[in-house]
């Protein structure tokens, strides 16, 4: 029986050093839920930190506004808790946009450089900077630090690229409605 | 699409004669809804009047937008490449005509969407000047040059998939048997029939050329047995002692034989799994029309300009017409007789998997296989969809073997992840399932937004992958470049020690002399300031000596003066602060 048990404790003292999971599995799947804009609407300074917080049961689940209520949902069902609506305190769901500086004005002062989570802005000291479109998460932090007001957002069109059909709608007729005046 | 899906409900299906299933493997399900074919077969194929503009959009094909490659105001030549193909996966771009590019701004082009998108405009010069031609002896040149050489055609999947050509043609695959798709199911549509009945010689020849770059022994044309004259033309045209490697085979009229997976299920009896090609398999489809374009591109050197168009449905004469690429729905719709009065609105496409367009200006793109005016009495309001009662019909008839009502469940509650494991992309939008259902569910329109919500999804994700990663590597980089300062830092710190100590008594003293001089006391400050106001007085007395007072304050407004003694106040004030200060140090 002693010798079982020690087997077995050598067993699974082995198996722990060999399978050792590096960093916390729940972190990593919370933040992949995140919409990872980086914008800090949450509160806290990136998807991340966000995430490491829920996990850690400091911040809600409800604090992220670009990841709407998808990501919410997504949330609860992750953590086992209550659904609960979007607080507003952090912020509304926008459509999804993307900075655009106005290179007329940019002064090339790189402070939008600095402030990007992600480096979707291109330029340096004194040049012309740009925002590599398919870069920018849409997450604002761009705005406060220009100088010149020169980058505003602009919220992404819809292209035969981009359209997505839409939810069948199927309208309802009545006895009194007009069925040639029906919309199709 | 459910109104012209539902628009024959009150027909019985035509229990048409199969004679003939012997070597052929039936798939599951599929329907017969009404033919309306012979409406546009009875006259030949008719050739358009040139139109006063024509509108080429780029995204014709499946993959990316090729390059623009003239300029607005420039001259081209019928047939002059006006875009050429970008990446792997793209398709070239030719003037119908010859003319002048007045435009290139985004119109609208015939998509579900009814948005627009980036277009050429050509305004034709009448003159159809073509550019230099130069055929191709396809024989005796190399397989991968013929390839490369065809990616400048822009021929693209004339069935409507519009896939580039060039790339289903590539020799890296191992093909042994090629299908010419000549099944044509859907209704309504006869451009590949009258293809089949004029040109078929011409059809064969670029059977030859595709069997060559492929390396296929075997070719089988597949046509539905509702199509008899085509079939005559073609088995006459293949029936050379040289063309015995090709076969044509006749398989029953059933929607959708016409779909690739489908018509190889039917002629060779081999399903093609899933996720795989059929090319895994050694088996490579084209469509009949593409065929021809690549015979005529490598014989002539003619590209990709036009194609036979059905114009059927509510216009006085309907009939099959050669349309140069951008032109005007609206020339064709002239050219068949004009629309009847009760016209509704124009689908593309077949009646089953066709869209409305969303005006009669849109250009004819290398898609467009049929054109149907609609007219209430062709394509009947759909009754009141109901709610599904799990009958199963659509079960039964899908094609594809997938659990159509539920895919319509999950659709429809956005369980989108349930629907993607029930095979939700495998779904063919063929809308035999609409046609059966007994409730009028339009179920492809939520297997259609089920997988436009998905797609986008994945796209999102993707990008919030790319946004993580880059992330993490911008707070990794700002880390780094944390340490390499101070590692900076410290290095500099201990040069400046080491130099310290080296250096020997005898400078010391002028060391500490420049030291001293280094920080500057309020004493020198104030030293400073006074000998700059000093040099400024005498530049200004210099000035007014010599009769210059200073430009930029001479009549100045009382708002820029108040200005002026407010700063000259100012200086007053701290040139005080700094004498104040001066004793106390």
């Amino acid at each position: 029986m002693l010798g079982l048990a020690l087997f077995l404790g050598l067993v699974l003292g082995v198996s722990a050093l060999a399978f050792k999971v590096e960093g916390d599995p729940l972190v990593e799947r919370i933040d992949a839920i995140l919409p990872q804009t980086q914008c800090g609407q949450c509160g806290y300074p990136g998807c991340k930190p966000y995430a490491q917080a829920i996990a850690a049961g400091d911040a809600d689940i409800n604090q992220c506004p670009p990841g709407g209520d998808t990501g919410i949902r997504a949330l609860s069902d992750l953590m086992g808790v209550e659904y609960k609506p979007l607080n507003a305190e952090h912020g509304l769901p926008k459509p999804k946009s993307v900075a655009f500086i106005d290179e007329s004005l940019c002064i090339g002062c790189t402070l939008c450089i600095q402030a990007c989570p992600v480096d979707a802005i291109l330029g340096s000291a004194k040049q012309m900077h740009t925002v590599i479109a398919d870069e920018c998460t849409g997450c604002e932090l761009c705005l406060p630090p220009c100088p010149v007001d020169c980058i505003e957002m602009l919220t992404i069109a819809e292209t035969p690229n981009n359209w997505r059909w839409k939810y069948p709608v199927i309208p309802i007729r009545t006895a009194m409605f007009n069925v040639d005046e029906a919309p199709a | 699409m459910s109104a012209m899906i539902k628009f024959v409900r009150h027909f019985m299906q035509d229990k048409s004669t199969h004679n003939s299933l012997i070597n052929l493997f039936k798939f599951n399900g599929g329907i017969h809804p009404p033919q309306h074919k012979s409406e546009s077969t009875l006259k030949p194929i008719g050739q358009l009047q040139l139109p006063e503009k024509l509108t080429l959009p780029l995204r014709q094909h499946v993959g990316n937008m090729p390059k623009i490659k003239v300029q607005v105001g420039e001259h081209v030549l019928k047939g002059q490449m006006l875009a050429e193909a970008e990446g792997t996966i793209s398709a070239a771009i030719h003037a119908p005509t010859s003319g002048f590019i007045s435009a290139i701004d985004e119109q609208v082009i015939p998509h579900p969407s009814g948005l627009p998108d980036l277009c050429i405009t050509l305004t034709p010069d009448g003159k159809e000047t073509w550019a230099k031609l130069q055929s191709t002896d396809w024989r005796n040149t190399d397989k991968n040059q013929l390839v490369t050489h065809l990616r400048t055609s822009g021929i693209v999947g004339l069935g409507g998939a519009t896939f580039p050509t060039h790339i289903k043609l590539r020799t890296n695959a191992n093909v042994h048997t090629l299908i010419i798709n000549a099944a044509e199911c859907e209704p309504y549509i006869t451009c590949d029939d009258m293809l089949m009945r004029e040109r078929a010689d011409e059809i064969i020849k670029g059977i030859h050329i595709m069997q060559y770059i492929l390396g296929a022994k075997k070719c089988i044309i597949g046509i539905e047995d509702n199509k008899a004259e085509a079939i005559k033309a073609m088995t006459n045209a293949c029936s050379g002692a040289e063309q015995s490697a090709i076969e044509v085979r006749v398989v029953p009229t059933l929607y959708p034989s016409g779909d690739a997976r489908r018509l190889i299920h039917l002629l060779l009896g081999k399903e093609i799994p899933h996720d795989k090609r059929s090319t895994d398999d050694g088996i490579q489809v084209f469509n009949v029309a593409t065929v021809l374009a690549t015979y005529r591109f490598f014989a002539f050197g003619e590209p990709s300009i036009s194609r036979i168009v059905t114009m059927t449905g509510n216009v006085a004469s309907p009939q099959n017409f050669e349309v140069l690429f951008g032109t005007p729905l609206q020339s064709l719709v002239e050219a068949a007789g004009g629309a009847k009065l009760n016209t509704q609105h124009f689908v593309m496409g077949g009646p089953m998997m066709g869209f409305n367009l969303p005006n009669a200006q849109v250009p004819i793109t290398k898609a467009a296989n049929c054109i149907i005016a609609t007219s209430p009495d062709l394509f009947a309001e759909p009754p009141q969809a109901m709610p599904c009662i799990r009958c199963a019909r659509c079960a039964d008839a899908c094609p594809v073997n997938l659990q159509p009502q539920e895919l319509y469940w999950f659709s429809k509650s956005n369980n989108f992840e349930t629907a993607r494991n029930y095979h939700l992309f495998d779904c063919i939008e063929c809308g035999c399932c609409t046609y059966v259902c007994p409730s009028n569910i339009p179920l492809v329109q939520y297997y259609r937004y089920a997988k436009s919500e998905i797609i986008a999804a994945d796209k999102s994700a993707n990008a919030a992958d790319l946004a993580r990663e880059r992330n993490e590597f911008r707070l990794a980089r700002i880390e780094r470049e944390k340490i390499e300062r101070a590692q900076k830092h410290a290095e500099r710190a201990r040069q400046a020690k080491e130099s310290k100590t080296a250096v020997s008594n005898d400078e010391a003293e002028q060391t500490i002399a420049s030291s001293t001089f280094k920080e500057p006391t309020a004493i020198d400050n104030k030293a400073a300031i006074n000998a700059a106001i000093a040099r400024s007085e005498i530049k200004k007395l210099a000035a007014a000596a010599a009769g210059v007072m200073p430009r930029n304050i001479d009549n100045v407004s009382p708002s820029v003066q108040a200005e002026i003694t407010a700063i000259n106040e100012l200086r007053k004030e701290t040139i005080k602060s700094v004498d104040l200060k001066s004793p106390t140090k």
